[in-house]
């Protein structure tokens, strides 16, 4: 897996590109701010980009930016933006972006789980969903009636999907089989009035999009 | 009882006051007074005649506008004045204009109430004060003049009554000096009442210090973003950092070594820290609200709120930057609130901008019975609305619900 990395902070920069290394992934740039990250990804055309938020010269939000324009630019383009906040807002932005190339919103926090990192990256690559499990908090803090009637079960499979689980990796995580989370998942699609999609990626699209109102 | 004006000197033991200089400086002030007030009364004549016959020409308008704003000069004059007979100093009651120049000088002066009192004193002052300081001057001066110089040119009296009368001078002198300090003094403190600034010219004061309280709450949240940033590419930076260190050293141990569990529940550590750090700089200064405006950024504290929170926001584009992050300090300080005290099962909050003013409301329907008297969340999110010009208005029942409506002027 090619990839080209964002990060002004040069600790977690060259952290994140070890690490990537060290799972046997290559780091073809690992620039410090937006202008660059555009020219390395037309430069190198890498299966995934990993972005920063907040980078010069005006840490505001270029990062999210910049992923932002690549996904418009590209289509086809997996990117996974860090934030040191994850906010619904920037979260929404970001997915509302694109829809058929893989995309990933995870707290910088998440780098220290450097296997579930990877694997979350991966996934992205792969042209999956990922939404940080804080940003899925948030969405079902919100009161929305139809959430009222779901089983407390079935509300934490709705959150491991939401976040972009397969359901081997909720039954994984749940630590039940996975017959009971296809169980699961379709009596709260019936619930949500969402349609029963075999389909992972289109299915997390609809429990987000769902979750967003 | 320290001396402060000639009215308080009258009250002095004789001695004191006939050797002090009130007497003199009373005479010196009514003497200027009377000459003033002849002057302003020749001038006016003077201005007025040319502004009437120059009014064919515009130019005569300059002349009216003289006589009008002759009032300020003599406004300025007599402040300058009064301190022979007042030790306490009055305070210019103008307002500085908004520009420089003379165009932005004569607007502003010509609106001020100031400007209407001065020429109304000068028209007492010409019309009937510097008469009555020329009586009273006249007579203080007159009669021990002529008592003294008796002996010299009053042919009609002997010299049994004359003589006799001239060495009295002294006591008439001494006489005259109380009707002369008191009517200096009564003089001073009508030209003190009309001269003086009043609550109304405070209007620009109150401006002024609302300005500098708006500088210091601009200061405080330049401050604030400071802070935040310093945070954000220092200590978050490092911890993250560290976090994956711990995690990468994770890597290379054991699964279940002693090692490994030592260095997971340092990584541990290092996530919990990063996580109020955190909330710590959403506390500070909350990024998603210089980005994205109120809108966003109490969406965002919405989500972070413990209690399901409804939201109607009604707000299109941006608002001025000190309203926005009171109202979104409001917002977060009332849910912080509706989650601490209220057991309430459900909060809404609604925005909206009509006639000029941020409308918040932040209703919940829990116990009610909040108390501003109690705890410092309420007194310290009405002090925040205060800081912008807004109100805060509370109804809490016991038993509940409460409401919480708050208006910020928000100049669109």
């Amino acid at each position: 897996m090619r990839v080209v990395i964002a990060e002004d902070g040069v600790i977690v920069r060259e952290g994140i590109a070890g690490m990537l290394r060290h799972f046997g992934h290559e780091v073809v740039a690992a620039v410090a701010d937006a202008p660059a990250l555009l020219a390395a990804v037309a430069e190198h055309r890498p299966d995934v980009v990993v972005t920063d938020v907040r980078m010069p010269p005006g840490f505001s939000d270029e990062g999210l930016q910049a992923a932002i324009a690549l996904r418009a630019a590209d289509p086809d383009l997996p990117v996974l933006v860090l934030s040191q906040y994850v906010e619904q807002t920037y979260a929404a932005e970001l997915l509302d972006s694109g829809h058929t190339a893989g995309v990933g919103y995870l707290l910088k926090d998440r780098i220290g789980e450097v296997a579930e990192f990877v694997d979350a990256l991966v996934r992205v690559a792969a042209g999956r969903t990922v939404v940080d499990p804080e940003v899925v908090r948030q969405l079902l803090g919100r009161r929305r009636d139809p959430l009222g009637r779901l089983t407390p079960r079935e509300r934490e499979v709705l959150a491991l999907m939401a976040e972009g689980r397969s359901n081997t990796a909720i039954a994984r995580t749940l630590v039940v089989s996975e017959a009971a989370v296809a169980k699961h998942i379709g009596s709260l699609l019936a619930k949500l009035d969402l349609p029963p999609d075999v389909d992972d990626h289109r299915r997390v699209r609809a429990v987000l999009a769902f979750l967003r109102g | 009882m320290p001396v402060r004006n000639a009215l308080d000197a009258l009250t002095m033991r004789p001695t004191r006051f006939l050797t002090s200089s009130w007497p003199w400086r009373s005479l010196a002030y009514l003497t200027g007074g009377a000459m003033i007030g002849f002057a302003t009364i020749v001038a006016t004549v003077l201005l007025l005649a040319a502004g009437a016959v120059l009014s064919v020409v515009v130019v005569g308008i300059a002349g009216y506008l003289a006589t009008v704003l002759s009032g300020v000069a003599v406004g300025r004059l007599e402040r300058w004045r009064m301190r022979l007979v007042d030790r306490e100093e009055l305070p210019d009651p103008h307002r500085a204009p908004a520009a420089p120049g003379l165009r932005p000088w004569l607007m502003c002066r010509l609106r001020e109430q100031a400007t209407w009192r001065e020429l109304g004193y000068t028209m007492i002052s010409a019309l009937v004060l510097c008469w009555m300081d020329a009586v009273v001057v006249g007579a203080a001066v007159f009669a021990p003049t002529t008592v003294l110089f008796g002996p010299f040119y009053n042919r009609e009296d002997s010299l049994w009554l004359t003589v006799p009368l001239a060495l009295s001078t002294p006591a008439i002198l001494a006489v005259a000096a109380y009707p002369v300090t008191a009517w200096a003094g009564a003089r001073a403190a009508m030209a003190r009442a009309l001269l003086a600034p009043r609550s109304d010219d405070s209007d620009a004061k109150l401006v002024e210090l609302s300005r500098s309280r708006a500088r210091l709450v601009d200061a405080f949240e330049v401050e604030r973003r400071r802070i935040e940033r310093d945070l954000h590419d220092g200590a978050q930076q490092r911890l993250v950092a560290l976090s994956m260190q711990l995690g990468l050293a994770r890597l290379e141990l054991a699964a279940g070594s002693p090692a490994a569990v030592q260095v997971t529940a340092a990584q541990q550590l290092a996530k919990e820290t990063l996580a109020e750090l955190r909330e710590l700089i959403r506390g500070v200064h909350p990024k998603v609200l210089t980005d994205r405006g109120l809108a966003a950024a109490v969406g965002d504290a919405a989500g972070h709120a413990p209690v399901p929170v409804d939201l109607d926001l009604r707000l299109d584009g941006r608002l001025p930057d000190a309203v926005e992050v009171a109202a979104y300090f409001v917002v977060v300080e009332a849910l912080a609130n509706v989650a601490k005290h209220s057991a309430a099962t459900r909060a809404a909050v609604t925005a909206g901008v009509r006639g000029g003013r941020l409308h918040l409301d932040i209703r919940d329907d829990g116990r009610g019975g909040a108390d501003p008297e109690r705890g410092t969340g309420l007194t310290g999110l009405a002090d925040r609305v205060a800081a912008v010009d807004g109100t805060v208005a509370l109804s809490s029942p016991p038993g509940g619900p409460t409401l919480l409506h708050v208006e910020i002027p928000c100049g669109s």
